[in-house]
């Protein structure tokens, strides 16, 4: 795969400064000689067009939700709407310093305020903050805040265990190790939700809280979930509500309803802004009224009409970031939730649940259900046993060579030969019932030419590539010799 | 407007194949109680007509900032971004893409992530970069925590040069009372190398010193000889990575990780996000590191691609043994910065670099003729500079905002004692007239 290092040529440059006559000024008089870089930095050299064909080639050898079907379970893979795309780029809007003058920047300030009131109603919750970048920097703020509350009750000590049901996302136990708890495995039971009697036994004086993702990594909606929060909240404990699967739920249920304390919302999920191939997202985190106290600084506030950022705040576990968050995202998040209103926002979880079931329905008749029973935004499939040492691995690739992106595989770990299937409300019947012909095409082979799938992906750019190799002799860094 | 294709015939289709009368089956499992009744947020849909009105009438309610002057730097900076940026950026293959776990289908977006490590670790003079990390703040309390995870020590030194924000975010992510963090004194602006010396000296615990070069108020520290001082411990360094277009980089210093904010090579400030947190170490702790990373494979028939690489240590696989909770990170952004060194090059990179220091000490100079103003330390800065006033630093921030100069308000520069003090940040994008025009209204204010 040629990088922008290959085609480098010494002497080529896209972008020139002015020389500037008016300047005299010399680092090299001022500075210690041994201060002052000794070599440039080995950089590329190219000019703007060869700039401009490799990366453009380079994004033909890329999938994106614009290409085509994107069913990545726990995912969201929704469109992207294009106008919030060109709203987020306003200059007023993104050319603003965050340590700028209030008075100059209140349209930044009112949009994050009123942002933060949509998220509240959607979530049930009292208060928020919208400083985190991502989910997982949510669950983060949301674990440290449940340390602060503990802390404040003088029960730190001894609680520091975080339940997680074993279908959770691996950002969960991941954030509350970081935050310094123990994560305390619970069970599901036979129909995939959190098992009470299980939890019964592991929920003590110890619990510090539970996270929950709900509909849970199965796509099963938690039908006990008052129980299991009341079972927490009479131990002691807070409940943790990952709001990752939101999607499967907007306007229909509010975490706020169900006893949960705490939530994180996935912008660059349920509300529609771009991926960028791995990020930037963003991770508003919603609280009760008895954990405001906790929210990291600065919070947005409004006082009479005008808008500023809050650092009075002296129980508040402090900053999760140098800034107060991805406002750019904001914007896109802001405009798609006022362009849907109410109505569409139900509309949202009705469609994605609505083409979750029917696919899950066609599927069902050729694929193992790894849990039976109505879905809600996603399902999960076992892919094993179609064919002679066809794996879901297998499944996947092949669907590469018919020009879908696969579903998430080997997730969630609970399920065998996992196939995790999310296909968002954005997608017509038409691509659905494609997909569905790919995968019954797909099972066919299975049984009759298994070497099929194992060789696949025969259509894409590069072939199967070998992670075990990338691992035991990681290459990270393009060198002249072509070795790290 | 909404972006669901479903029509009512759809529907229907659906529902019978599925087997049930009505969507509202579909949610039976919710219980009744809690399903909401009514209304939600209480607005109507907009067209996307209504919506740019409306929105960009909010968008009206800032200031135009292409009608300021803008001084305001103390982490981000804003510097010119060529259009060839946005245009790759603005590519949907990219930016509609997710995390590239399906590496046959992702070659772009894996290719440059391995352009982008190579850039970063060549900047900053290291072996490896990951592929991002949330903004300059996280990245550096990132690193601490891998110093700790790495050295089993649990006690760590921050300078007090350090952006007082990446402070607050290191001890947020050390609420343990055994994670002492402790300050370390400066002496004129840059660190006390004898109350490190001491601080070391006493401490049989230290993971890490965290320090910034150029520091919050843009002098450049002397790194030679750090490394030796700080024993077992990592020496953490966070960079302007502009800087090191003129700076010798950490890594011959012998950092062990260099962290920084990567918002000026290419990212607009946009209001404080999203960011680009950068994050480069030595091949020694690789199995240490945290985040994604790319990296060179081949397929069946040996033709070469890359991969995620080293996914063991995530969460996804590692779930609370994994060397750190972070999944999505700043893809976009460090795209943006590739393109952007890519479009720089080493000779475009090492001017942009000279120019910055050239135009803000063309500033200083001219302020430092004036009556009352004076450096507040004598020694080398980069692009940022603190200067002494002979009065009321608030009443200069009021009456420059007047005139449409932005200057950082003092407050943020109160925690260090400085209370006759501004911070300037002068990038190439400031024009000589409004540095000029800023010299004769300061020199009349004062």
């Amino acid at each position: 795969m040629e990088t922008i290092f290959d085609i480098s040529k010494s002497g080529r440059q896209s972008t020139f400064f002015p020389y500037l006559d008016w300047l005299s000024e010399d680092p090299e008089s001022e500075l210690d000689n041994g201060l002052i870089r000794s070599g440039k930095p080995g950089l590329p050299e190219v000019t703007q067009p060869d700039l401009v064909r490799h990366y453009v080639r380079l994004s033909k050898l890329n999938y994106g939700v614009d290409d085509g079907l994107y069913p990545l379970g726990s995912c969201t893979m929704k469109h992207n709407p294009k106008p919030n795309e060109d709203i987020a780029r306003i200059e007023e809007f993104q050319g603003h310093h965050p340590l700028a003058s209030y008075d100059l920047v209140q349209g930044n300030l009112r949009l994050s305020y009123e942002l933060g009131q949509l998220l509240k109603k959607i979530s049930g919750m009292d208060a928020i903050t919208l400083q985190p970048s991502a989910g997982a920097h949510g669950e983060l703020t949301g674990m440290l805040m449940i340390r602060k509350y503990h802390h404040e009750n003088g029960q730190l000590d001894k609680r520091n265990k975080i339940l997680l049901p074993d279908s959770s996302h691996g950002t969960n136990p991941a954030s509350a190790a970081v935050a310094g708890f123990e994560a305390i495995e619970v069970k599901s039971n036979d129909q995939g939700t959190v098992d009470i009697d299980g939890l019964k036994e592991v929920a003590d004086e110890n619990t510090a809280g539970i996270m929950l993702t709900v509909p849970n990594t199965l796509g099963i909606f938690e039908k006990d979930i008052l129980e299991v929060a009341s079972i927490v909240h009479d131990v002691g404990g807070l409940c943790y509500f990952d709001g990752a699967n939101l999607n499967a739920f907007l306007g229909k249920v509010k975490p706020g309803d169900l006893g949960m304390d705490i939530t994180h919302f996935n912008l660059h999920k349920t509300f529609s802004t771009p991926h960028g191939g791995g990020g930037p997202g963003s991770g508003p985190v919603a609280v009760k009224e008895n954990l405001e106290p906790y929210l990291p600084v600065p919070i947005v506030e409004k006082n009479n009409e005008e808008y500023q950022f809050g650092y009075d705040r002296p129980k508040s576990i402090g900053r999760v970031n140098s800034f107060p968050g991805a406002f750019g995202v904001l914007v896109k998040a802001y405009c798609y939730i006022l362009a849907l209103g109410d109505e569409g926002l139900k509309r949202v979880s009705e469609n994605a649940v609505l083409n979750a079931n029917y696919l899950k329905e066609k599927l069902q008749k050729v694929y193992t259900l790894a849990y039976k029973g109505s879905c809600k935004h996603e399902f999960v499939l076992n892919g094993g046993g179609l064919g002679e040492g066809v794996k879901t691995i297998d499944i996947a690739k092949r669907l590469l060579d018919y020009g879908y992106h696969p579903p998430t595989v080997y997730f969630p770990l609970i399920v065998q030969e996992a196939l995790m299937i999310e296909p968002t409300e954005t997608e017509t019947k038409e691509t659905l019932d494609s997909f569905f012909q790919a995968m019954v095409s797909i099972a066919q082979e299975a049984a009759d030419d298994p070497e099929l799938l194992h060789n696949a992906p025969t259509e894409t750019p590069v072939g199967r590539l070998n992670e075990t190799q990338a691992a035991r002799n990681p290459i990270l860094r393009w060198t002249n010799s072509g070795q790290s | 407007m909404d972006f669901i294709p479903n029509t009512d015939e759809d529907k229907r289709e659906m529902l019978e194949e599925i087997g049930v009368d009505s969507i509202a089956e579909l949610f039976s499992d919710i219980p009744s109680e809690v399903q909401v009744q009514g209304e939600l947020i209480g607005e109507e849909g907009r067209t996307e007509l209504e919506l740019k009105n409306e929105v960009g009438s909010l968008a009206k309610e800032n200031a135009k900032p292409g009608d300021r002057v803008n001084f305001i730097g103390a982490g981000l900076y804003d510097h010119f971004i060529p259009s060839v940026v946005s245009h790759v950026t603005g590519r949907s293959e990219f930016y509609s893409a997710y995390t590239p776990y399906q590496a046959e289908i992702s070659q772009g977006t894996l290719t440059w992530m391995f352009e982008y490590q190579t850039a970063i670790s060549e900047l900053t003079g290291m072996d490896i970069a990951n592929s991002s990390l949330y903004d300059g703040g996280s990245a550096a309390a990132e690193a601490v925590l891998m110093a700790q995870e790495y050295t089993g020590n649990r006690s760590v030194v921050v300078a007090n040069t350090l952006n007082p924000a990446y402070r607050e975010v290191i001890e947020t992510y050390l609420p343990d009372p055994d994670d002492s963090v402790i300050q370390l004194p400066d002496n004129n602006g840059t660190i006390d190398t004898n109350a490190l010396e001491r601080t070391v000296s006493s401490n049989d615990d230290l993971a890490a010193l965290v320090l910034q070069s150029p520091n919050y108020f843009g002098l450049i520290e002397d790194l030679r000889g750090l490394k030796e001082k700080v024993n077992d411990g990592f020496l953490i360094v966070s960079s302007n990575p502009i800087s090191l277009g003129l700076l010798e980089p950490p890594g011959q210093f012998g950092a062990d990780i260099v962290v920084g904010e990567g918002q000026p090579l290419g990212n607009p400030i946009s209001f404080g996000g999203p960011l680009l947190g950068l994050f480069a170490t030595r091949k020694e702790y690789l199995r240490y590191l945290p985040g994604r990373v790319s990296g060179k494979t081949t397929d069946g028939e040996g033709n070469e691609g890359f991969v995620m690489a080293l996914q063991t240590r995530e969460q996804h696989i590692r779930r609370e043994r994994a060397t750190s909770n972070i999944c999505t990170n700043q893809a976009l952004n460090a795209l943006a910065a590739t393109v952007y060194l890519s479009a720089l090059g080493p000779a475009g990179f090492s001017r942009l670099a000279e120019i910055n220091w050239q135009v803000s000490h063309y500033l200083a100079r001219k302020l430092v003729e004036i009556d009352n103003v004076q450096l507040t330390w004598e020694k080398p800065f980069f692009n940022e500079f603190v200067i002494t006033i002979g009065n009321d630093p608030e009443r200069i921030w009021k009456s420059m905002k007047q005139e449409g100069i932005d200057l950082l308000h003092p407050k943020h520069l109160k925690h260090m004692g400085l209370d006759r003090n501004l911070m300037l940040a002068v990038t190439e994008k400031i024009r000589k007239e409004d540095m000029d025009h800023f010299a004769e209204l300061l020199e009349r204010e004062l």
